[in-house]
């Protein structure tokens, strides 16, 4: 299989706050709005260097996406942070009307997502913004992976006009994306080529699969490992271009496994090629306090448990 | 600004009622009383004060004056005067809740009728994305004016409280907010499904400038009070105006009561209610 050797070590959200900064430069357009969590989405050189183009809000989540909706009529590029949580149940209903409705260009970022948070537990710890961000009408869902991943996507948002839900998370994880790696909203990137199982991952979960395919390879077990960092437009040619090879499917992310990624890669197998699925993620429950890897072992989230749905996978296979 | 000639654009807002109440009527559904309340502000707003550009409508609006509909129910009066102001044909007002219009139940952009900039419906939003369209004119150094209309009972709904304490923080002083306090809201008088207190002086704790309006029906004393109110802006603080209205205005039998919040007339009801609406306008 390719190798992918690690090339640091930082956090996704460092990746969205330097991307930002860079969008400033590159840009006039773009305002960045926070709820009081400036420093945790790293926006702080952004402020320093834009602060006519920053909007402290305060702690009103439902106003900033309001705000970000005006913004955005005026023709302005407006880019919410706040925690994933907050970016998404708790102000649904704007984002429903005033965003998705009414299709304007804000780009909503979401740091903290999923167990990854860590010991503030479940209240912050969101397994189902991706399921309530694909349910809405044209909206486009993405899920980077790594530093060098997260910070492409956020310069390729700025890029594209519409409404945008990007997912990232606070621990600090391996980069393995080389920089130079194109990213296309919407194109799903094979990481490595196998036959006996495609393992459609995204999020923190990428790196995780590409850990099991090791593990595999090592038992003899060919996996094919496809980063889908976009959720939505889901790229369906890729999808199933891998399965028609390996003739099974396991999906891997940070998130309840009801509304995510795995029901997005399973009703496009179900409309058009029917294979077995295993889905790796929160098993319908909320999280709890804990250590980010304590929380990801618990939760079922390593790359051991994405060994176990591979072979379980190829099991059923006909 | 021209002087206004207060006889004609009475005659406009009468003619804006009988558009809401056949609007209404047409499709029997939709909400009569609060936009009848409104006639006079839209009058005033579309027919006198804002700077728009009908013809040449853009969502971004620059340079222009912009408005914003927060109580988005009120619909049937915001299309009225979209229409007679040239955003769209008149005869389209006929197509008013219909499958396939672009004049929706509550307004929005999603079939891209001209003059609204954003969807609303579900309350509590209209402030937030005024703000936000203040806050672009600001950076753009587009000295024209962001106006937005809220309901009374809207006021129950915890996000305008966020915005209202983010306006006058920002010194957005190109914004100029109205109420209609017209007391009623759908289950009853707001004293009593949950009392708002007063307004006046909850805007004025929040840092902004308020006026009032006491009788939001009159037309003569609506321009003033937004001339007035106009008078308070650029000069660091946004400005809210209570305007005092009757739902149901210009009706008697409809006049100051919950009931037509969201009722149509039946037939007789529409020919008693178009009897006392007389104007020297036209019906589309």
């Amino acid at each position: 299989m390719k190798e992918y050797p690690v090339l640091g070590k930082k956090d996704t959200r460092s990746g969205f706050g330097v991307a930002m900064t860079e969008l400033g430069a590159k840009n006039e357009n773009v305002v960045a709005l926070t709820a009081d969590l400036a420093g945790s989405l790293k926006l702080n050189d952004f402020e320093k260097a834009y602060p006519e183009r920053f909007v402290q809000v305060g702690i009103a989540e439902a106003n900033m996406i309001g705000i970000a909706a005006g913004l955005a009529t005026a023709g302005k590029i407006p880019f919410t942070g706040t925690f994933a949580n907050f970016s998404t149940g708790r102000v649904y209903d704007q984002i429903r009307q005033s965003v998705a409705y009414s299709y304007k260009n804000v780009k909503i970022c979401a740091s903290h997502a999923g167990v990854t948070l860590g010991e503030d537990g479940a209240t912050h710890q969101i397994l189902e913004d991706l399921g309530l961000m694909r349910m809405l009408p044209g909206m486009v869902v993405i899920n980077p992976c790594d530093f060098n991943q997260t910070k492409a996507a956020t310069l390729a948002i700025a890029e594209y006009e519409g409404p945008v839900y990007l997912r990232f998370g606070r621990p600090v994880v391996p980069i393995f994306i080389p920089e130079d790696m194109p990213f296309e909203i919407g194109k799903a990137i094979v990481l490595s080529e196998g036959t006996d199982v495609s393992i459609f991952a995204t999020g923190h979960l990428v790196w995780e699969a590409l850990e099991a395919a090791k593990a595999l390879e090592a038992e003899g077990i060919s996996a094919e490992i496809i980063n889908i960092h976009t959720i939505k437009p889901i790229d369906e040619a890729a999808i199933l271009a891998s399965v028609q090879k390996t003739g099974c499917a396991v999906t891997a992310e940070e998130h309840n496994i009801y509304g995510g990624l795995g029901d997005a890669v399973g009703s496009v197998l179900l409309r058009n090629h029917p294979v077995p699925q295993e889905f790796v993620g929160v098993q319908d429950s909320f999280g709890e306090s804990g250590t980010p890897e304590q929380l990801m072992v618990k939760y079922g989230l390593k790359a051991a448990n994405i060994v176990a749905a591979a072979k379980l996978a190829i099991s059923r296979k006909g | 600004m021209q002087h206004p000639d207060i006889q004609h654009l009475s005659q406009i807002a009468i003619q804006l009622r009988r558009d809401i109440l056949r609007m209404v009527h047409a499709c029997q559904s939709g909400h009569p009383g609060g936009s009848m309340g409104c006639a006079e502000l839209f009058t005033a707003l579309y027919f006198h004060t804002m700077k728009h550009d009908p013809a040449n409508f853009t969502q971004e609006g620059k340079g222009e004056d912009v408005f914003f509909l927060s109580n988005g129910h009120i619909s049937p009066v915001w299309y009225s005067a979209l229409a007679r102001s040239g955003y769209f044909p008149l005869e389209e007002l006929g197509t008013f809740r219909r499958i396939n219009s672009r004049l929706q139940g509550h307004p929005t952009t999603h079939e891209g009728l001209p003059g609204i900039r954003i969807a609303s419906g579900s309350l509590g939003q209209g402030l937030s994305a005024a703000i936000g369209v203040a806050l672009a004119k600001k950076l753009d150094k587009d000295p024209s004016t962001v106006f937005c209309l809220m309901g009374d009972g809207e006021q129950q709904e915890g996000q305008v409280w966020e915005a209202a304490m983010f306006a006058p923080h920002n010194k957005l002083d190109n914004l100029l907010c109205f109420i209609d306090v017209n007391g009623q809201q759908i289950d009853g008088p707001t004293n009593k499904v949950l009392n708002l207190g007063s307004l006046t002086a909850k805007y004025e704790a929040f840092g902004w400038e308020v006026t009032t309006i006491a009788e939001g029906n009159n037309m003569g004393a609506v321009l003033s009070g937004i001339t007035e109110a106009q008078a308070l802006l650029g000069k660091g603080k946004p400005v809210i105006v209570m305007l005092h209205t009757a739902m149901g205005s210009g009706v008697d039998f409809m006049e100051g009561t919950h009931k037509w919040h969201g009722i149509a007339p039946n037939d007789d009801q529409l020919a008693s209610a178009l009897s006392q609406l007389t104007t020297n306008q036209s019906d589309y």
